[in-house]
């Protein structure tokens, strides 16, 4: 049988997911044991071990100098300003993307300066928004609204904008107003395409977060990995990676189980990434 | 077939990262060397000794050859030294201890080069005395001597950390933060720091001509390789005091030298000298020497491995102040004395102030 038409089974496939997951952890591992054979304290493969008493440490040990739980107090501060960051964008995706792709008189006026704004390279900006906003939490969602917004609401506008005209000429016949356009025919069918806005504007949210963060900052997980980087604290940085991936995903998951459930026509076609 | 092939490419991929993660193998005398530094008053000297030929000099004489490279990152230098792609690097004693050496390299301070004598420094925007930095928001590099500064002050007037607080600004960033109306106090080294203190308002309430000779600033040295090859650590020393000697002087030579640095530092001659004023630079070996020896050393070292361990620093898994021993000339020694990993040895200074070299 040629490879293409294979089919692979379940269990296989869990297996064949999984190994590019354990070849990864064995691969550093031998490193990581390689380097501490050599020095038991080098601090730039820590051992499985260590990393794991680092999580431990930072998860359910008071920190000596504030007597916080720094991962949860980090994780906190993180999310939250992702929350309201994306939060903001969603809703400046809907309040000018349904607009830009329905009226024709908005997207004269606003679609090409959406799309020339979105070319700004957010992090140029940041040195701008320090100055004009002060280096507080009003700079740091800005960035993540910069680096978000526009992209979302293009692909909302899109995604208006692809609507079969027959039902919007249907609605005309039967009465409807552009509101009531707006309202009954454009929003059911947009909220499973807003979800997959804020899916894929979550990627460039988390860069721009830790960015932001990395600049000023008292908490939040990038702040703390780019605070420990002064002193090489590997067995901290790589457990937080893990932990950011392992959030990212665990938020795309949720938002995408969300959507069908709450959408279920609007996954019919099967997609499942 | 195509697990097949996957396998054949994960054993590929093994026996690279094998490869590249295998020890080097120990091939003593070693000849070629190489160290790196990054930009300070302090250690510009570095960068003219590599460029003036003078490295090549003292290499030649000791058939070796010495690589001099500059790291635009400061904490990214000491991180390639610790990783072990240096023989050496500078430094502040107080990195030298949290980095390297809480990171288990054994490290020599070969050079001690210099103390700062003024170049770091507190700034208060619309005060006027230090006691006024309580309750406010202090912005300053996490970690790094500036936090050390501020403590050394807070203790000075019997404030402690938690009177205020502390948010992480990188350093790049420093001065445009200062100009943010919600910004009223900062921690800073030079240039930084005289282009911060000299804007409207601003007092500089402390610096650390006020704590002397507590920040300083080393060229550190792999002590295993400084061991296996004292020729690497003469080279290195000869071609350093034969640069302090032509720097100090004001005829055109030094004052050559000089423009140069002050040139590749990112200001002019006024401006380095400005730096330097504010610099306690050991231009002869002998004064390095008698630094090195005297016992304030090891009260400074005490201070900085205690402000190190209460901030959770002091090396991975330090249980308690002594987890990393130091050694002083005349055999005293800090900590654990069965894990000493930083080591002031003024041997090949002495060599140098003896002529020896």
């Amino acid at each position: 049988m040629r490879l293409i038409n294979q089919k692979v089974s379940r269990p296989a496939g869990f297996l064949l997911a999984a190994l590019p997951f354990v070849a990864i952890l064995i691969l550093y591992v031998s490193a990581s044991e390689v380097r501490l054979a050599e020095n038991p304290q080098d601090k730039l493969l820590p051992s499985l071990a260590s990393m794991g008493d680092a999580f431990w440490r930072m998860a359910a040990e008071p920190d000596r100098r504030s007597g916080d739980l720094l991962l949860w107090k980090d994780t906190a501060a993180s999310l939250s300003r992702l929350g309201v960051g994306i939060g903001i964008s969603a809703l400046l995706a809907l309040l000018l993307g349904v607009p830009i792709g329905l009226i024709p008189n908005v997207r004269a006026l606003l679609s090409s300066f959406i799309a020339t704004f979105s070319l700004i390279p957010p992090i140029t900006v940041l040195p701008i928004l320090f100055i004009a906003a002060g280096l507080g939490e009003v700079s740091k969602v800005a960035l993540i609204i910069i680096g978000t917004a526009p992209v979302m609401i293009r692909a909302i506008a899109l995604a208006v904008a692809e609507l079969p005209a027959e039902l919007l000429v249907k609605a005309q016949t039967l009465g409807a107003s552009t509101w009531q356009i707006i309202l009954r025919v454009v929003l059911p069918q947009i909220w499973p395409k807003l979800f997959t806005a804020i899916r894929l504007g979550l990627v460039p949210a988390w860069i721009f977060l830790i960015s932001a963060e990395a600049i000023a900052s008292t908490e939040g997980l990038g702040y703390r990995i780019f605070l420990v980087r002064r002193y090489l604290a590997m067995d901290v940085i790589l457990p937080y990676v893990a932990w950011i991936t392992l959030i990212a995903f665990l938020l795309d998951r949720a938002l995408l189980k969300s959507s069908k459930r709450l959408f279920r026509w609007a996954h019919l076609s099967g997609e499942s990434f | 077939m195509f697990r097949h092939s996957f396998l054949k490419m994960l054993s590929a991929a093994f026996a690279v990262s094998v490869l590249l993660t295998a020890p080097g193998a120990e091939a003593a005398p070693k000849k070629e060397f190489k160290v790196c530094w990054s930009i300070y008053v302090g250690w510009m000297p570095w960068g003219e000794i590599q460029n003036s030929g003078l490295m090549k000099k003292w290499a030649d004489k000791y058939g070796i050859s010495v690589d001099i490279v500059q790291i635009n990152d400061y904490i990214e230098s000491i991180n390639q030294y610790t990783a072990g792609e240096f023989d050496g690097c500078t430094m502040t004693n107080m990195d030298a201890l949290s980095i390297p050496s809480g990171g288990g390299v054994d490290t020599t301070a070969l050079i001690v080069g210099d103390y700062s004598n003024g170049n770091d420094g507190i700034v208060l925007k619309g005060k006027k005395e230090l006691a006024d930095i309580k309750g406010q928001t202090v912005n300053l590099v996490e970690l790094s001597v500036s936090h050390y500064l501020l403590v050394r002050a807070l203790d000075s007037i019997g404030l402690a950390e938690r009177d205020l607080t502390v948010v992480n600004t990188s350093d790049a960033d420093m001065i445009a933060a200062y100009g943010t109306p919600d910004v009223s106090a900062v921690v800073t080294w030079n240039p930084l720091l005289s282009e911060i203190a000299g804007m409207p308002e601003s007092t500089k309430v402390f610096d650390s001509s006020q704590t002397p000779g507590e920040i300083i600033d080393i060229m550190m040295v792999n002590t295993e390789v400084l061991k296996d090859n004292p020729d690497f650590g003469k080279a290195l020393v000869g071609a350093w005091y034969e640069m302090m000697s032509i720097m100090s002087k004001s005829d055109s030579a030094g004052v050559d030298m000089r423009t140069a640095m002050a040139k590749a530092s990112g200001t002019d001659l006024a401006g380095y000298d400005d730096q330097l004023a504010s610099t306690a630079m050991f231009f002869s070996p002998a004064e390095a020497v008698a630094f090195t020896e005297a016992p304030a050393l090891i009260t400074t070292m005490d201070f900085v491995r205690k402000f190190l361990f209460e901030k959770g620093i002091l090396g991975e898994g330090a249980t308690s102040v002594d987890f990393v021993g130091i050694a002083f000339p005349g055999g005293k020694t800090l900590g654990d004395t069965g894990n000493i990993k930083l080591r002031f040895d003024p041997s090949y200074m002495a060599m140098a102030a003896a002529g020896k070299l």
